[in-house]
C-alpha cells in the first residue's frame, strides 16, 4: 500500500509501463479495445488523439482506476489485474476533475493530499512554491479560485505526493503562460528526478516541446509507431 | 449429442479472444468455458426450434424438464390435499388451509435467501470465486422476494380472518417484514450497473451485511415486544390442532414449494447467465466496432458513437442473438 | 523521487494508540486525517450547523403539530428524538460523500492509494461527531417543547446510550454512503438501504431513552440492556464494515 516499499523491479528494460491489448469498459463501452504501449522510465510521452479517442481512459487505466477488462497490463511494476493497490500508492493522476475539496484553503488541501503518502511540511511548502501558490493564495478557500488557480492547486498536490509515474489529463487547460511554464519545469524536475510522465493533450505545441515521445490514440487503441522521433528532435526547453 | 453440442460452439470467435488472454481472464474465460462445457450438454435436442433465443441457447435441460414435470405433480397432490382431502381444522374452520400456501412459501423464502447468502460467501471466498455464484445468489434472492411477498399476503388475510388484524408486531412478522425490504434493497444493488464483477462484489457484500442485520432486528424487536407484555397473538398458532393428514399436507407443500424453487433458480440462473453472456457479446461487437472507428480515415476526428463501418456491424451482428432472451 | 525518505518516517505518526501492527498504524493515521480533514470542512462550511440542525428542529415541530396532544407527546418524545435523528442521518450522510465526489476526490483518495478501512474509520469518526452534537440539540429540545423530564441517574443512562447508538449510526451510514455515492439515483437508494439496517438502533435506543426519561413509568434498570444490544450492534457494524468498505467502493 505504501510506496515505501519500492516496487519489485520486473522491469528489466526500464519498462514503467506496459500494455498488451488492453481493453478496458466504460459501464458497456470500451473506450480502450486493444491497447499496446510501452513507456520507459524517464520519458515524457504525450499522448494524441481525438475526442473520445481513449486518452482519459488509457490513463485511469494507467491509474489502477478503471478496471483492466481484457488483456495484459504493468504499470511501475505492479500487474495491474492483481495489484491494483500497489499501483494506485505508486501513481499520481490529474484528471479532469481536480479532487479538491471547495472548502478548504489551497494549503489544506495540499497537505490533506500531501499527508496521504506522508509528506513532510517541508515538502508541502515545496510545493505550493513550485506552482507559484506559497503567496497569499494559499490561505484562500479553492471554491473561491478561478479554474487555472484550481488546476495549479491541483499540480501542487500532485507534486506532493512525489508519485513515480505522473498522469496528466490536459494539465494545460485553464493555466496562463506562466502556469505553463510552471507546470513544464515541474514535469521536467520531476523526470530529473527519477519519474516518468504520460501527458494527454489538445495542445500540441505547448506539450509537444516537452514531450519527448508522441503516440496517437485514436478508437481505444494505440497505433504502433507514430511519431516515435518527431519531437524528440524539438523538444528543446522553451 | 453432436447436434446438441453446436448450439453452444456458435461464438468461436468470442471464445478464441478468451482464450488468448486465459491466465488472466480470470472470469471472463471461465464464462465462456461454462458455455462451452457445461450449458451445452445440458441442452435438449428440442430446444433450438422452441427456445425463445432461437438459435438454441434455452435454459432448460433434461434435469431441469424432469424437476419440472415432477413439481407439476406435486404441486397437483398438494392441491388436492389442501383443498379436499385434508379435513378443515375444528377451531378455523376452512381458513386453515390459507396455512398450506403460507408455511410453504415462507419455507421456500427463508431457504432462498440462505442460498443467497452461502452464494454471496462462495463468491467472495477467493478460491471459490465465480460469477456463477452471483448469479445463483441473484436468481435465489429475486425468487426469495417473490414468494417473501406471497407469504406476507397469505400471512394477512389468514391474521384477519382469524385474529381480526392484517398485521401484529410479532418477532418473527415484524423480522420477515424486514427481511423482504432489505432484498429488495439487495436487488436495486444488483440493478446499479457497472461490469459483472462490480456487480458480484458488490451485491455480495451487501448480501453478508444483511446476514449481520437481521438477526439483530429479530433479536431487538423480540425483546421489545417482550417489554410491552402484550398479549403474543402469534402463538395462536398453536391453536391449530393438527392431525396426520394436515401435518402431511404441510409437509407435502413445503417439498412441492422446494422443488419449485430449485427449478426457479435452475432456469432463472441461466437467464441470467445468457444475459451476462449477451453482454460480453455485446462487448465483443463494441469492440470490434471502436476498432473499426479509427480504419477508415484516422485523421479524421471519428465522432465515438456514429463511427461503425457498416460491414463490421452486420458481419459482427448476424452470430447475436438481436432480441433478448429474457423478453 | 523516488528514492525519497519512506512516509512512515516523514510523517507525524505519533501516539496512534492502535498501533498493533504498521498496517493498524497507518489505518488509525489515515483515519485521523480524513476525520480531521471532514471536521474542518464542516467548520468551513457549516452545512450542517445551518441547515441539518434547523431541518431536525423543524421535524420536531412538526411531530407535535401532527401529534396533537401534550401527553402522546411526552411519551413518544424518545422516538421522536431518534426518528428525527434517522431524519436527519440520512441528509448528513448524503452530505459527507457529496463532499467527495463533488471533484472527484472519493477518485483521487482511491489514486492515491488511501486504505478503505482508514476511510472508513475517518469518514464515520467525522460522521459520529456531527450527530452527537444534533442528538444533544434534539434532547434539549424535547425538553422544552415535548415536557421530558431528565434525572441525575437517567443522564448518565442517556449519555451512555448516545455513545454507542451514535457510532453505530454513524458506521452504517458511512458503509451504505460510500456503497451509494457513486451510483446512480442514490438519493433513492440510499433510504431504501440505510433505513432497515438503522432499524434496531431506532428501538433499542428509544427504550433506553424511555428509561432515561421515565416515561410510561420506566425505570432506569430498563435500560441498560438496551445499551448493550446497542454495543454488539455498533462492534458488528464497526468490524463489518472496516472489511467491506473496500469492495464496496471499488470498481
Amino acid at each position: 500500500m505504501e510506496p515505501a516499499g519500492a516496487p519489485s523491479s520486473s522491469d528489466a528494460a526500464g519498462l514503467v509501463v506496459e500494455l498488451r491489448d488492453a481493453v478496458a469498459v466504460l459501464g458497456r463501452f470500451p473506450a480502450l479495445a486493444g491497447a499496446d504501449l510501452h513507456v520507459r522510465r524517464g520519458e515524457i510521452v504525450l499522448l494524441r488523439g481525438p475526442n473520445g479517442a481513449g486518452k482519459t481512459t488509457l490513463l485511469r487505466l494507467c491509474a489502477g482506476l478503471v478496471p483492466l477488462e481484457r488483456g495484459e497490463g504493468t504499470v511501475v511494476g505492479c500487474d495491474l489485474r492483481t495489484q491494483r493497490d500497489a499501483v494506485r500508492s505508486r501513481v499520481g493522476l490529474l484528471g479532469h476533475a481536480n479532487g479538491l475539496y471547495s472548502d478548504l484553503t489551497v494549503r489544506e488541501n495540499v497537505e490533506f493530499w500531501g499527508a496521504t503518502v506522508g509528506a513532510s511540511a517541508v515538502e508541502i511548502d515545496a510545493s505550493l512554491d513550485r506552482m507559484g501558490l506559497a503567496s497569499r493564495l494559499a490561505g484562500v478557500a479553492v471554491g473561491r479560485l478561478s479554474a487555472g488557480q484550481k488546476r495549479r492547486t491541483a499540480l501542487a498536490c500532485l507534486v506532493a505526493r512525489r508519485a513515480q509515474l505522473w498522469l496528466l489529463d490536459e494539465p494545460h487547460a485553464g493555466l496562463d503562460a506562466t502556469g505553463r511554464d510552471e507546470l513544464d519545469a515541474t514535469l521536467r524536475a520531476a523526470v530529473a528526478a527519477g519519474a516518468t510522465v504520460m501527458v494527454a493533450s489538445h495542445e500540441l505545441e505547448r506539450a509537444g516541446g516537452l514531450a519527448t515521445r508522441v503516440v496517437d490514440v485514436v478508437a481505444g487503441q494505440v497505433s504502433p509507431d507514430t511519431g516515435a522521433s518527431d519531437t524528440t528532435a524539438s523538444g528543446g526547453a522553451s | 449429442m453432436s447436434e446438441r453440442q453446436r448450439p453452444g460452439r456458435e461464438q468461436p470467435r468470442q471464445h478464441e479472444q478468451h482464450e488468448q488472454h486465459e491466465q488472466h481472464e480470470q472470469h471472463g474465460n471461465e464464462d465462456s468455458a461454462h458455455v462451452a462445457t457445461t450449458q451445452t450438454p445440458l441442452t435438449g435436442p428440442g430446444s433450438a426450434a422452441t427456445s425463445p433465443v432461437g438459435n438454441g441457447a434455452g435454459t432448460g435441460t433434461r434435469f431441469t424438464r424432469i424437476l419440472g414435470a415432477l413439481t407439476l405433480v406435486a404441486m397437483g397432490v398438494l392441491a388436492l390435499f389442501a383443498l379436499v382431502i385434508s379435513p378443515p381444522d375444528v377451531v378455523q374452520g376452512e381458513t386453515v388451509r390459507i396455512l398450506y400456501a403460507h408455511v410453504g412459501t415462507v419455507w421456500v423464502a427463508y431457504l432462498a435467501f440462505v442460498v443467497t447468502a452461502v452464494s454471496s460467501a462462495a463468491y467472495l471466498w477467493k478460491r471459490t470465486s465465480s460469477l456463477t455464484w452471483d448469479r445463483i445468489a441473484g436468481a435465489s434472492a429475486e425468487i426469495g422476494v417473490l414468494f417473501m411477498a406471497i407469504t406476507l399476503l397469505t400471512g394477512s388475510l389468514w391474521g384477519r380472518i382469524t385474529w381480526g388484524t392484517f398485521w401484529v408486531w410479532d418477532a418473527r412478522v415484524t423480522t420477515t417484514a424486514f427481511l423482504f425490504i432489505t432484498y429488495i434493497g439487495y436487488l436495486a444493488v444488483r440493478g446499479l450497473g457497472g461490469t459483472h464483477q462490480q456487480r458480484a462484489r458488490r451485491s455480495a457484500v451487501v448480501a453478508l451485511l444483511a446476514v449481520l442485520e437481521i438477526p439483530l432486528v429479530h433479536f431487538s424487536v423480540r425483546i421489545w415486544r417482550s417489554v410491552h407484555q402484550d398479549a403474543s397473538v402469534a402463538t395462536g398458532n398453536t391453536d391449530v390442532k393438527l392431525d396426520d393428514t394436515m401435518l402431511f399436507t404441510l409437509l407435502l407443500a413445503t417439498v412441492a414449494f422446494s422443488m419449485l424453487y430449485v427449478w426457479y433458480v435452475l432456469h432463472r440462473q441461466r437467464v441470467l447467465h445468457l444475459q451476462d453472456l449477451l453482454d460480453d457479446k455485446g462487448l465483443d461487437l463494441a469492440l470490434a466496432e471502436r476498432r473499426s472507428e479509427g480504419r477508415p480515415d484516422a485523421s479524421a476526428a471519428a465522432p465515438t458513437t456514429a463511427a461503425s463501418t457498416p460491414t463490421a456491424t452486420v458481419s459482427a451482428a448476424s452470430t447475436v442473438p438481436t432480441k433478448d432472451p429474457v423478453s | 523521487m523516488n528514492d525519497t525518505a519512506s512516509p512512515a518516517s516523514g510523517s507525524p505518526a505519533s501516539g496512534s494508540p492502535a498501533s498493533g501492527s504498521p498496517a493498524a498504524a497507518s489505518i488509525w493515521r489515515t483515519a485521523r486525517l480524513v476525520a480531521g480533514k471532514d471536521l474542518r470542512i464542516e467548520r468551513r462550511s457549516r452545512v450542517i450547523v445551518n441547515q441539518v440542525l434547523p431541518f431536525a428542529s423543524l421535524v420536531m415541530v412538526l411531530f407535535a403539530f401532527a401529534l396533537d396532544n401534550d401527553e402522546v407527546l411526552q411519551r413518544t418524545a424518545p422516538g421522536l428524538v431518534w426518528l428525527a435523528t434517522i431524519f436527519a442521518l440520512l441528509v448528513v450522510v448524503q452530505r459527507a460523500f457529496a463532499v467527495e465526489t463533488a471533484d472527484g476526490a472519493l477518485d483521487a483518495l482511491r489514486v492515491a492509494g488511501v486504505s478503505p478501512p482508514g476511510i472508513f474509520l475517518g469518514k464515520s469518526l467525522a460522521l459520529a461527531v456531527q450527530l452527537l452534537v444534533l442528538e444533544l440539540l434534539l434532547i434539549g429540545l424535547a425538553v422544552v417543547l415535548y415536557e421530558a423530564t431528565l434525572t441525575a441517574t437517567g443522564a448518565v443512562l442517556l449519555v451512555t446510550t448516545l455513545l454507542p447508538a451514535t457510532t453505530g449510526l454513524a458506521f452504517v451510514g458511512t458503509l451504505y454512503g460510500g456503497l451509494a455515492a457513486g451510483a446512480r439515483g442514490r438519493e433513492t437508494l440510499l433510504p431504501l438501504l440505510l433505513f432497515p439496517v438503522v432499524a434496531p438502533v431506532l428501538i433499542g435506543a428509544t427504550r433506553a431513552t424511555e428509561a432515561a426519561f421515565g416515561v410510561g413509568h420506566a425505570a432506569i434498570d430498563e435500560g441498560w440492556p438496551w445499551v448493550g444490544m446497542l454495543l454488539v450492534f455498533a462492534a458488528l457494524f464497526g468490524v463489518g464494515g472496516t472489511l467491506a468498505f473496500g469492495p464496496l467502493i471499488e470498481e
